[in-house]
């Protein structure tokens, strides 16, 4: 079995890194981390985020949606200006005008593109349909890769139900496409008619009951409209999912120490691992400081002795009751976070058995919120154990 | 939450019936019992639990209807799936109909249902209004409108909305207060803020446990002493952050807040729920006579 990859490794040497999670455990923090650390190791960098909260957005420069990677200036990330000349940029995800990019990529003239853009079905599908941000931050990406020059390219994923719909968000036009009902209705009008009439006008009555003929029109408009175009999004998916498949692409998961977070880190990396995809780097944001290695029940067992002591020093008199007291609430309250640290601890045991070759670090609490490159570069400290002084090695 | 809130009311003496509409939550777990699954299960005196997915809502509603034979054709072609691409909301308003129908023929007292994250909350509970424009006849229109009715009679429902006191989930719960009330015209019960830190004391320093241990004649060594020092100081810290984020909350969102302390032990079973359901129910009754609505969404 090979070593152990470490951070710096991800960092130094790959060119895609998307960090995966459920919502809620610091994804979009960690992007920006590791992002910045490249830039800061010499790379040309690139973040694209979705929905960042709104002091980390300012701090990337990103106050609204944008389609294009907006420059940071460097005094910004390096203010000490040591780092190796590299670039770092951000993007906030515009999943819609993404959308109506790739259409327009696609589409055989301006009028096939304004006929599917103005398509009430086509504004549903995408602002709407579920997956479709997950299949636009891929589309982006792959963009970027193709076109912007980058070195670094590291992608927040939207928050899902299920971590691993993202995978599966590119395939999930072509497979609307593919569906039986909807090829017959892009057939050559014509043919369409003659063979596949019964069929089809069976299903449309049907549908037309439950939702409405309105509805099953524009469904019709939108698939007589992506005629011709539905080769183009498959390929491009394929290629998507092959850059993903590159060993110059890694995947990190973010987790929270809390034990149902662990446990669909676990899952989400054993289902990338079947896909062949293996889970380079295992985070866990939010973990309790230890406060040291003291057992637990020591620890409150020595409260309870402040306790009586102090129910004694009130029969003796004196301070000595207000002292024990206070004591007794510090050793309580010490008893508490060990408890918590120990079982966070034990949640990510397990984990970091199963994790394989990935690194895996613990980011603890800090003591204030993560927004500014100040905060970035301290959880950084917990990825990346080398400073970045060796220039980024050529890809 | 909605383990807590089912608890409560259960000890209120309602029946309750909990929905589902995820899946893989840690729900039945928080009473020690195994996932839930469609057919309703007893989770606790007077408390059942059940999912509801939009497949099941489907065959479901098109059988009582008499329309056994397109639910079969739907499901089986894949059309459902093409359909609810189509109609973003149809899966949602499966679910949501189905509720109804729960709600029409008294399944329970209260009935409770564990809806979606912020973001797809929305998207979750402004479906009806927005399949009731988007497809003006035909029974999913119907179906809508009684939905819709549903969730903005207050007698019949309010949303619980529950945050803990960081800054990206306050952000979310204020977004989604804000969209629920102006867009759906639902209730808002009280904001429940989760997982909150108990006070801490005065500032503590390696200096006083010091004083301390020789006052009280016990032996402290340095080590301990700095272990109790800065678990003091990281509770001190992460209160005030905490305290900074429900004092921004209850700014910008005039809505009664419950605080539900955080717990420090390991795992969320019946004994825990019992805990949190006690105090939830003091800090209600401390807030108003809350009448409850019969479906509550947390």
């Amino acid at each position: 079995m090979s070593e152990r990859v470490t951070f710096e490794d991800i960092v130094r040497d790959r060119h895609i890194v998307v960090c995966c999670g459920t919502g809620g455990v610091g994804k979009t923090t960690v992007a920006a981390v590791f992002a910045a650390e490249g830039a800061r190791r010499g790379r040309n960098a690139v973040v694209v985020t979705i929905d960042p909260a709104k002091r980390l957005a300012n701090t990337l420069g990103l106050e609204e949606l944008s389609n294009t990677p907006h420059e940071i200036d460097r005094s910004r990330w390096d203010p000490a200006g040591s780092a190796p000349a590299g670039r770092l940029s951000a993007l906030m995800l515009d999943t819609k005008s993404t959308f109506d990019d790739l259409v327009a990529t696609y589409a055989a003239d301006d009028d096939q593109t304004e006929r599917i853009l103005t398509n009430r079905f086509y504004r549903n599908v995408s602002t709407a349909l579920s997956g479709t941000q997950e299949y636009m931050a891929m589309e982006k990406l792959y963009e970027l890769h193709e076109q912007g020059g980058y070195d670094l390219i590291v992608v927040d994923t939207p928050p899902t139900r299920h971590a691993l719909d993202f995978l599966d968000a590119p395939r999930r036009l072509t497979r609307l496409l593919d569906n039986r009902i909807f090829r017959m209705l892009m057939m050559p009008t014509r043919a369409y008619l003659r063979v596949a009439s019964a069929a089809v006008q069976r299903f449309l009555r049907t549908a037309s009951k439950v939702v409405g003929t309105e509805v099953i029109d524009d469904v019709v408009a939108f698939f007589r409209a992506f005629e011709g175009m539905e080769e183009g999004f498959r390929n491009r998916a394929t290629s998507v999912l092959a850059l993903l498949a590159e060993p110059s692409s890694s995947f990190l998961v973010v987790s929270s120490p809390r034990r149902d977070a662990v446990e669909e880190a676990a899952y989400f990396a054993e289902r990338l691992a079947e896909s062949d995809i293996p889970v380079e780097g295992l985070i866990v944001n939010r973990v309790h400081p230890a406060f040291g290695d003291e057992r637990v029940e020591e620890l409150r067992a020595r409260a309870e002795t402040l306790a009586a002591k102090r129910s004694e020093s009130v029969r003796a008199a004196g301070d000595g009751a207000v002292s024990a007291r206070r004591l007794a609430e510090l050793y309580t309250n010490l008893a508490d976070f060990r408890q918590v640290a120990e079982c966070e601890r034990h949640h990510v045991a397990g984990v970091k058995a199963r994790a394989g070759r990935a690194a895996v670090a613990f980011v603890p609490y800090l003591s204030r919120d993560v927004y500014d490159f100040d905060a970035l570069a301290e959880v950084g400290r917990h990825l990346f154990t080398t400073t970045p002084t060796a220039p980024a090695r050529a890809p | 939450m909605t383990a807590t809130l089912a608890d409560t009311a259960a000890s209120a003496g309602l029946s309750v019936l909990i929905v589902e509409v995820e899946g893989k939550s840690g729900l039945a777990a928080c009473f020690g019992r195994p996932p839930l699954g469609y057919e309703e299960t007893e989770l606790a005196p007077r408390v059942r639990g059940r999912t509801l997915t939009p497949d099941e809502a489907l065959v479901d509603y098109l059988e009582t209807h008499g329309l056994k034979r397109i639910s079969k054709r739907l499901v089986r072609s894949g059309a459902l799936e093409v359909v609810s691409s189509a109609v973003p909301g149809m899966k949602d308003i499966l679910v949501l109909g189905k509720v109804k129908a729960l709600d029409v023929e008294r399944a329970a007292d209260l009935i409770i249902i564990d809806a979606p994250a912020a973001g797809h909350a929305i998207s979750f509970l402004m479906s009806p209004r927005g399949l009731g424009d988007a497809v003006r006849v035909g029974p999913v229109n119907k179906q809508s409108t009684d939905v819709v009715e549903m969730l903005s009679d207050p007698a019949r429902c309010q949303v619980v909305l529950v945050t803990v006191p960081e800054e990206t989930p306050v952000n979310e719960l204020v977004e989604t207060a804000f969209q629920l009330e102006d867009r759906i015209g639902v209730q808002l019960g009280p904001v429940v803020v989760n997982s909150c830190y108990p006070e801490p004391g005065v500032p503590a320093s390696m200096e006083e446990v010091r004083q301390l241990a020789d006052e009280l004649g016990v032996f402290v060594s340095p080590r301990e002493a700095r272990d109790l020092v800065s678990a003091a100081e990281f509770l001190r810290e992460r209160y005030a952050l905490q305290q900074q984020q429900a004092d921004r909350l209850a700014a910008r969102l005039p809505l009664p807040q419950v605080r539900l302390p955080f717990l420090f032990t390991a795992e969320l079973g019946p004994p825990e729920i019992d805990v949190l359901a006690a105090t939830f129910a003091a800090q209600v009754d401390a807030l108003t006579e809350s009448s409850w609505g019969r479906v509550t969404v947390p």
